[in-house]
């Protein structure tokens, strides 16, 4: 294998990995605002004790993000030299306000959330939870910019040429407003949104199942069930937006997305289906006309397809483009409907008492893990051959220092390391959810447990 | 080219980035140095105590790392890009450190069992000591010059980096961290630990000391160019004066218990070390051991104008609230560690 394909299958995979992270911190810290400001507001012990339980969690899950983080910001220097000569200017300034806006924020307020209990006000403990908050909040902001640049470059241009080239900032405000950065950063959070209250979701239909904790795991579901339920519904229609920023910027990757060959005609919509590249046709269920629908809301109107471009210029994995998108969007509406199904329920005042349906949501969370990382697979290898879409094709991006036998030997140790701590933080995360909100002599010598429960049972 | 107060804006992101770096080393420098001495503590509860006395802030600390990095893309994209795929190896090396240490730290008190414990010390004292070791490894390359091509290619050996001096350059810096380290702890602990700890800041500042009357003449022997600024600029001297003077401090300091003094005087040390190296390097960033016309500078290798004064303003905002929640972080959990029932 060469540097460029290795390199390739190494920032996926360290990407990815870092990807897991990220949206359950942003998510999780969602419902931490949600239950430290409702501790403050009503003063009810019982949601103080979520979130010192769910900080717990976070902590964990926070560490292994910004450790993984580091190598992402290392790795363009290290495997992508050309490129980060080539981007400096806009990606660095983009990486350096991320760094001195966003992390400092976050790492900084985290020492006081985790360790600050017993050391600050109640509502200095808050004002640490939601800065912690927005920070992350923030990080998503500055590196998803960045990579939307990449997709639809905009507020530059190119100086020099051939391997001098590079861009530089004309207008800044145009490069960070470009013209697919705010959908994809609304689709970003709310992913994180729901894949973060849904780790919520399965850990409290955990308890329910066991009968275990369930005042606190009853009171847990029902936020968490809220911010997922909304959530969902509204990332149908920022997907959509998406989608429409897609089809007007990357003709080429919304048509490996529906796997549309024709180079100008009506575009179906698949439900499912499987690219047959060799015969440039694809197979499955389809809605004749559904992408110009969607797209122009007319189901005649043709859309670009494949064949009016340079086979050169087409991405490359026809199929892992078109099915990483498709479960996304069917993950995304299964979603929908099982979170609206339980609101149902809970309105009707039999949430808790299907035990199938409880199953559902403990396994359900692997399901949003699945979607944000399809719905990234998608996008960027949806934005191949170019790293820098219609300007910097991938195979020219690389370190020309660097050698194959060097990449596969990183590669290897980084397989290595993720699968070690992979392994160690499940088995830890498994370890926090066995051992529960409370601590053994809490329920020996609290009282405060009881009475809380009374509370909360007469409501 | 635009200036502002009469200095060109490369040279103002050159001091930017110097200015996080020194941040980056005072800070990281202590927690690092922390648990490159974990090891010497024998106790459970002295490695606790030690732990926990970078509990709140290591994380914080790191990040002027990540600044650090963004800083150095953002305003001299040529030499992140060449300096980084130059030394991949050790780069790949650091970050797998990184890694474990994140790791180890927040790991080692989710189980009571002492093979546990004893394997996660191990880890986080070897991946600390590692990471101060490649840092000083990665300076003494950069302050020597490395072979570049005219495009900023790395064309050496992929073992380039351990060279001798380079190496030396290594061990001074783990040893300058060790006994920054050694202070931060002597000011968080108490009894005996604390006893302990006076007598390994005695240790590590003679240690340190002879380090860098080593590197010294290594340096002055053998890498006369990198003398030549302060030679050519008398007064400069006053650097290096300074910094003797502030290794004496330390000592000085510490035998009369106050070890804030000390603590501040190790972090001037280390200052001064990196204006040193600032002034020497100026304007060059990355010297080509090739030839002189591929060495790069601060003008050659930097970002546009205009991007550099966009971050300027950043920097100018950023950095003072940066400064401002640190300090409150740390105000918030000054004096002596108690452990408690959030402790690692
Ligand atoms: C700001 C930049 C940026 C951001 C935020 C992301 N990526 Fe990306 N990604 C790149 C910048 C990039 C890149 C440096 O431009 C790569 C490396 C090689 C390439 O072609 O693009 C890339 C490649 C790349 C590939 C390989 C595509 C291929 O080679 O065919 C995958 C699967 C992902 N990324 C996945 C992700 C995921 C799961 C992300 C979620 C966080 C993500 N990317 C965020
Ligand atoms: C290639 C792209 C990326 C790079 C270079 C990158 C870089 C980093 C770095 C350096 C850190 C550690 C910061 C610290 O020390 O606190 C980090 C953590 C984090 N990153 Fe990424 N990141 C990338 C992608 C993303 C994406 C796409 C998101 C969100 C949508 C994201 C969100 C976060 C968050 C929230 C954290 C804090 C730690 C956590 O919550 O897990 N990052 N990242
Ligand atoms: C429900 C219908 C959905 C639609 C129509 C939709 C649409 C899209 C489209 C068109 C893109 C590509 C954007 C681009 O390449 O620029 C995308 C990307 C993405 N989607 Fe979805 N999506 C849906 C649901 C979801 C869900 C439920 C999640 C996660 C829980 C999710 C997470 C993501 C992520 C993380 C990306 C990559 C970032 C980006 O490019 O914006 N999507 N989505």
């Amino acid at each position: 294998m060469d540097v460029e394909i290795l390199s390739r299958i190494q920032f996926a995979f360290t990407i990815a990995f870092h990807y897991i992270y990220p949206p359950l911190s942003i998510g999780l810290g969602l419902v931490l605002v949600i239950m430290e400001g409702t501790y403050l507001r009503t003063g009810n012990k019982l949601y103080e004790d979520l979130t010192r339980f769910f900080i717990k969690i976070f902590a964990l899950i926070f560490g292994i993000g910004v450790a993984t983080g580091i190598v992402m910001e290392f790795e363009f220097g290290t495997n992508w030299a050309t490129y980060s000569r080539y981007v400096g200017d806009v990606f660095g300034s983009a990486l350096a306000a991320e760094g001195i806006f966003a992390f400092a924020l976050e790492s900084g307020f985290l020492g006081i959330l985790l360790f600050g209990w017993n050391k600050v006000s109640p509502r200095v403990h808050f004002f640490s939870t939601v800065m912690v908050f927005l920070g992350s909040m923030f990080s998503a902001i500055w590196i998803v910019v960045a990579n939307s640049w990449q997709q639809t470059p905009a507020g530059y241009h190119i100086v020099g040429e051939g391997m001098e080239a590079r861009a530089e900032i004309t207008d800044f405000w145009a490069m960070v407003f470009n013209p697919s950065s705010v959908e994809r950063i609304l689709h970003v959070w709310v992913g994180a949104f729901i894949a973060g209250a849904f780790l919520v979701l399965s850990i409290s239909a955990y308890y329910l199942l066991r009968h275990k904790h369930v005042e606190f795991a009853k009171a847990a579901f029902k936020i968490a069930l809220v911010v997922t339920t909304a959530s969902s519904v509204l990332q149908l229609f920022l997907g959509h937006l998406s989608a429409e920023v897609v089809a007007e910027h990357q003709p080429a990757k919304l048509a490996a997305m529906e796997g549309h060959f024709e180079a100008s005609a009506p575009a179906d919509m698949y439900l499912f289906g499987y690219i047959d590249k060799e015969k440039q046709r694809t197979v499955g269920l389809a809605i004749p006309g559904g992408l110009s629908f969607l797209t122009h809301q007319d189901f005649e109107t043709p859309i670009t397809g494949l064949n009016a471009f340079k086979p050169e210029d087409r991405p490359g994995s026809l199929n892992i483009v078109f099915q990483t998108y498709h479960l996304m969007i069917a993950i995304g509406m299964f979603l929908i409907a099982l979170t609206l199904f339980a609101c149902y329920l809970w309105w009707k005042g039999k949430l808790f008492q299907q035990r199938w349906l409880l199953h559902l949501f403990m396994w359900g969370v692997i399901l949003p893990q699945l979607a944000n990382q399809a719905g990234w697979f998608a996008a960027e290898t949806g934005r191949q051959p170019w790293v820098v879409y219609g300007h910097l094709r991938t195979s020219d991006a690389l370190s020309k220092a660097v050698t194959a036998e060097q990449v596969l030997s990183s590669l290897i140790m980084f397989a290595f390391i993720y699968t070690l701590l992979f392994a160690l933080f499940i088995y830890l995360l498994n370890k926090k959810i066995q051992h529960g909100p409370y601590d053994k002599h809490d329920f020996e010598h609290n009282p405060l447990q009881e009475s809380m429960a009374a509370q909360l049972g007469s409501k | 080219m635009e200036t502002f107060l009469n200095i060109d804006y490369p040279t103002w992101w050159f001091l930017v980035m110097g200015g996080v770096f020194t941040g980056y080393a005072i800070l990281d420098g202590f927690d690092l140095g922390a648990g490159a001495l974990h090891l010497f503590f024998r106790k459970e509860q002295s490695r606790r105590i030690a732990l926990n006395a970078i509990g709140p802030v290591w994380d914080g600390n790191e990040v002027w790392l990540v600044i650090g990095a963004g800083v150095l893309f953002a305003g001299f994209p040529k030499v992140y890009a060449s300096v980084f795929s130059a030394f991949y190896l050790p780069f790949m090396l650091f970050l797998m450190m990184i890694i474990l240490r994140a790791i180890s730290i927040e790991f080692r008190s989710k189980e009571p069992m002492a093979w546990w414990r004893r394997m996660w010390d191990v880890s986080y004292s070897l991946s600390s000591a590692t990471l101060g070791f490649l840092l000083g490894l990665i300076l003494g390359n950069l302050l020597q010059g490395i072979p570049i091509d005219k495009e900023g290619n790395f064309t050496g050996h992929w073992l380039y980096f351990l060279n001798p001096y380079a190496i030396m350059v290594g061990i001074t810096t783990l040893a300058l961290f060790m006994m920054h380290g050694a202070i931060y702890l002597v000011m968080k602990t108490e009894d005996r630990l604390y006893a302990k700890l006076t007598i390994l800041v005695r240790n590590t500042t003679i240690f340190f000391s002879l380090c860098v009357i080593l590197l010294t003449m290594y340096t002055l022997i053998y890498i006369p160019q990198l003398t030549n600024t302060i030679r050519e600029n008398q007064w400069l001297f006053l650097i290096p004066a300074l910094m003797v003077l502030a290794v004496a401090n330390i000592t000085r300091q510490i035998t009369k218990r106050r070890y804030i003094y000390a603590f501040v005087s190790s972090g001037v040390t280390l200052a001064l070390l990196l204006i040193l190296v600032a002034v020497e390097l100026y304007p060059s960033i990355v010297v080509s051991t090739l030839d002189p016309a591929y060495t790069l500078t601060v003008y050659n290798s930097a970002a546009s104008t205009k991007s550099l004064g966009i971050m300027l303003t950043f920097a100018a905002i950023g950095v003072p609230l940066v400064a401002i929640y640190t300090t409150f972080v740390f105000w918030t959990f000054k004096g002596k560690v108690k452990l408690d029932e959030a402790s690692y």
